[in-house]
């Protein structure tokens, strides 16, 4: 099984290039039993989410 | 009539967004004035380029971006001589989170932040955020920029600074561990 160290790469790297087959199970694998790193997931998830909603971003569109 | 002068007042009241802009991404007021002036000098010096199909603070963004990355890639050209990326190898910046002993696990589990949508629109939490990007690494920072607040493609990223995929991945792994772990420690773990 993969470590949560591995794991840390593997769910970064989701954010940057489509992972194989075998990373994508392996990691599902670990996700189910390793409830830190599926918080680890989580976060990163919101982080780019919240980057997207960056208050500079948003005021981009801004013409006044 | 839209006379050069017309231009030239219009461009600058974008002055200070494209200030800000420049700012974050450069971390130094005198770089990211310099940016700012080239930017308003290109801009000025062709205002028919300006199609008025998106908003002229979009279009001067645009420009700016162009500078900024042109900083990018001279910083990272400089940097490669004495320090190739970040300060770590990848062993030392794996014991900052995980326990080699402990077949790897982290050394303190990341938690769940709740409702963290909630966050977006607290402006302390855009202080936190702003103060735990600025802690990053330059290489780590400035990957981490170009892919995440300009959207670029990781192998866009590799080109503009002359680095490998691997490289760049590495990079943005180490920025997401410093952000998370700074956000857990300043934002969530006292806001929850």
């Amino acid at each position: 099984m993969l470590t949560c160290r591995q794991v840390s790469h593997l769910v970064s790297e989701e954010q940057d290039r489509r992972l194989g087959w075998l990373e994508r199970w392996r990691l599902r694998v670990h996700l189910k039993v390793c409830e830190g790193c599926r918080h680890f997931q989580a976060n990163v998830d919101f982080m780019r989410k919240a980057v997207r909603h960056h208050p500079l971003l948003r005021d981009q569109d801004k013409d006044e | 009539m839209n006379t050069a002068n017309d231009a030239q007042t219009n461009v600058a009241q974008h002055r200070d967004y494209l200030y800000r802009y420049a700012l974050l991404h450069l971390r130094d007021a005198s770089r990211a004035d310099d940016v700012v002036q080239e930017t308003l000098l290109a801009a000025v010096e062709s205002p028919e380029r300006f199609s008025g199909r998106s908003s002229l603070r979009t279009w001067l963004t645009g420009i700016l971006k162009h500078k900024i990355i042109d900083v990018f890639r001279k910083q990272a050209r400089e940097q490669t001589v004495d320090n190739p990326g970040g300060s770590e190898s990848d062993e030392e910046f794996a014991d900052l989170h995980f326990n080699k002993q402990d077949t790897d696990h982290w050394h303190s589990f990341p938690t769940s932040w709740g409702n963290p949508e909630r966050s977006l629109e607290d402006k302390r939490f855009w202080e936190a955020f702003d103060q735990c990007s600025q802690q990053m690494p330059g290489q780590v920072a400035r990957v981490f920029y170009m892919r995440e607040l300009m959207g670029l493609e990781t192998e866009q990223i590799c080109q503009e600074l002359s680095i490998t995929p691997t490289n760049c991945w590495v990079m943005l792994y180490r920025a997401r561990m410093n952000l998370r772990q700074c956000l857990e420690i300043r934002w969530f773990a006292g806001a929850r």
